[in-house]
């Protein structure tokens, strides 16, 4: 099995390099998430995210909030953080941007070589054990990442599952979420969503708990992105939201 | 003969004081029990980290050619957590003067009044009103005799007296600034960039009013711990008025409206695989 350990470096070379990185080649684990603890702002809510899935009757949405951010520095609100795998099948990233990015990168390079080799789209289900797998590669120093997948199975089912850091997953019947906000998205989800509901109706439900949710989180909000994917089709939104 | 009112001067010391009588209890300085602890500085840096909400904050305040404009936003946050977005960070200290709130809610909060009260107390004994120069120090002597112990406060204290306009900056390191342009708080730096830039000694009321405000917005948008709501106070020279409270959320959509777009791309059925 490929589980490489990080690289002990030099105290000297240490010094110089920003907070984050130290986190990331320090060698022992439990000097890791000790500093993951006692950091004033965990590195996960470095670039601030919110990112929710819920399921409806044959369709599935998943949204995100579009801010960008360094700590409490808003840098961008155009910043996308769902990408589209294929046309049924959705990976939201929360956490920390820079990983976000190179761990989609990843994911289309393994997605591709599958495609080529099968000559089909990747299902949901098997894109959740992929990307759970890739993560565990890096168990020891991992992307600092939280992943959000949604996607149109077999017979067109729904299927939503999150997991964390190192991949460990968690199917869920009616919604997901991650990021910052996830506290107040479990809250609005909990008390908004309902089993069933058609296309056009969750995504009402689906902008309406990002919106309430992010309004109550400094890291995450500056509008939102939906998509909202039925049998036959797939719709994308961007939600006004507070810019504050 | 006229009393000189020294109480800003005393030394505020907060410890012994058991037998407090109930006159000194309010006019007196307020002293506060002190825990029994061979290690105050860990207890108090322990202590300081527990009740330690409202910490991003934008304020602004400068003087024109009308009288002094303040404005600041309304959001308290704790960590990352908004916990409330309609915080009245302009405290009203008199008709005639104003503080503005950084820091610590309850450090803010409760000098302030303790500022309004000396305020009140100077004018009865001296039939004038104190000067905005006066109750700054007043206050600043104050946060300096509990300087080291954990006390977080940045305001600004703007005001109209005898002299005129009037405004400075007293923070609980016990710095007292005098000046005509000062922001305060995690916006600061934003308010800032739009303040210096926009500014002219000989604005109207309302094109300052327009520029508080809009320094106020920028920093909201930002800055991730300000937001809510943007208030605008005026002070003049008969005392201060309320000019605008807007939403931060409202006001961005007004100052960058958003065009409805049509469709980029048409809906297209799905390959099914």
């Amino acid at each position: 099995m490929n589980c490489p350990l990080p690289q002990a470096i030099s105290p000297k070379s240490t010094q110089f390099l920003p907070f984050y990185t130290q986190i990331r080649t320090k060698s022992s684990i439990f000097d890791c998430f000790l500093r993951l603890n006692l950091s004033l702002m965990s590195i996960f809510e470095y670039n601030g995210s919110a990112i929710v899935a819920m399921v409806g009757k044959n369709c599935f949405a998943i949204a995100s909030d579009r801010r960008l951010g360094v700590q409490l520095q808003t840098v961008a609100t155009d910043f996308q953080k769902i990408y589209k795998m294929h046309d049924k099948l959705f990976i939201g990233l929360a956490g920390l941007a820079t990983d976000a990015q190179t761990l989609y990168q990843r994911l289309v390079f393994r997605l591709k070589l599958y495609q080529l080799r099968e000559e089909r789209d990747m299902k949901p289900e098997t894109f959740a054990s992929l990307v759970s797998a890739i993560l565990y590669e890096k168990r020891f120093g991992p992307y600092f990442c939280q992943p959000v997948i949604a996607g149109l199975g077999d017979e067109d089912k729904p299927f939503i599952c999150t997991m964390d850091s190192i991949g460990a997953k968690e199917l869920a019947k009616d919604f997901v979420v991650a990021g910052t906000a996830s506290e107040s998205l479990y809250g609005a989800c909990e008390s908004m969503f309902k089993p069933d509901m058609e296309a056009e109706e969750l995504f009402e439900t689906i902008s309406q708990a990002l919106l309430s949710s992010v309004d109550r989180d400094c890291l995450s909000g500056w509008g939102g992105h939906v998509y909202l994917v039925t049998p036959t089709e797939v719709t994308e939104r961007i939600l006004k939201g507070r810019m504050d | 003969m006229m009393k000189i009112d020294l109480s800003g001067l005393e030394a505020s010391a907060p410890i012994k004081g058991n037998t407090v009588d109930s006159r000194d209890e309010i006019l007196g300085v307020p002293s506060f029990a002190l825990p029994t602890t061979a290690d105050f500085d860990g207890f108090q840096k322990a202590a300081v980290q527990m009740v330690k909400p409202a910490k991003g904050t934008t304020t602004l305040a400068f003087i024109f050619k009308d009288g002094v404009m303040v404005a600041a936003d309304s959001r308290a946050s704790m960590g990352g957590y908004i916990s409330s977005q309609s915080v009245k960070k302009i405290i009203e200290i008199n008709p005639y003067m104003l503080g503005t709130m950084a820091g610590g809610a309850a450090d803010c909060q409760f000098w302030h009044r303790n500022l309004g009260i000396k305020c009140r107390l100077h004018e009865l004994a001296n039939k004038r009103r104190i000067s905005v120069a006066g109750a700054s120090k007043m206050l600043a002597n104050i946060l300096y005799s509990y300087r080291g112990m954990g006390l977080s406060v940045g305001t600004m204290i703007a005001g109209w007296d005898e002299k005129g306009p009037g405004l400075y900056y007293v923070d609980s390191e016990g710095g007292r600034l005098k000046g005509t342009r000062f922001s305060v708080g995690s916006g600061s730096p934003y308010a800032y960039g739009v303040l210096d830039s926009g500014y002219r000694f000989d604005m109207s009321v309302e094109e300052a009013a327009e520029l508080a405000r809009r320094s106020i917005y920028h920093a909201t948008f930002r800055d991730g711990a300000s937001g809510g709501v943007a208030s605008v106070y005026h002070v003049g020279p008969n005392g201060w008025k309320k000019l605008s409270g807007d939403d931060v959320g409202e006001l961005h959509y007004h100052y960058y409206p958003v065009e409805p777009t049509t469709v980029e791309q048409e809906m297209t059925e799905v390959a099914v695989a």
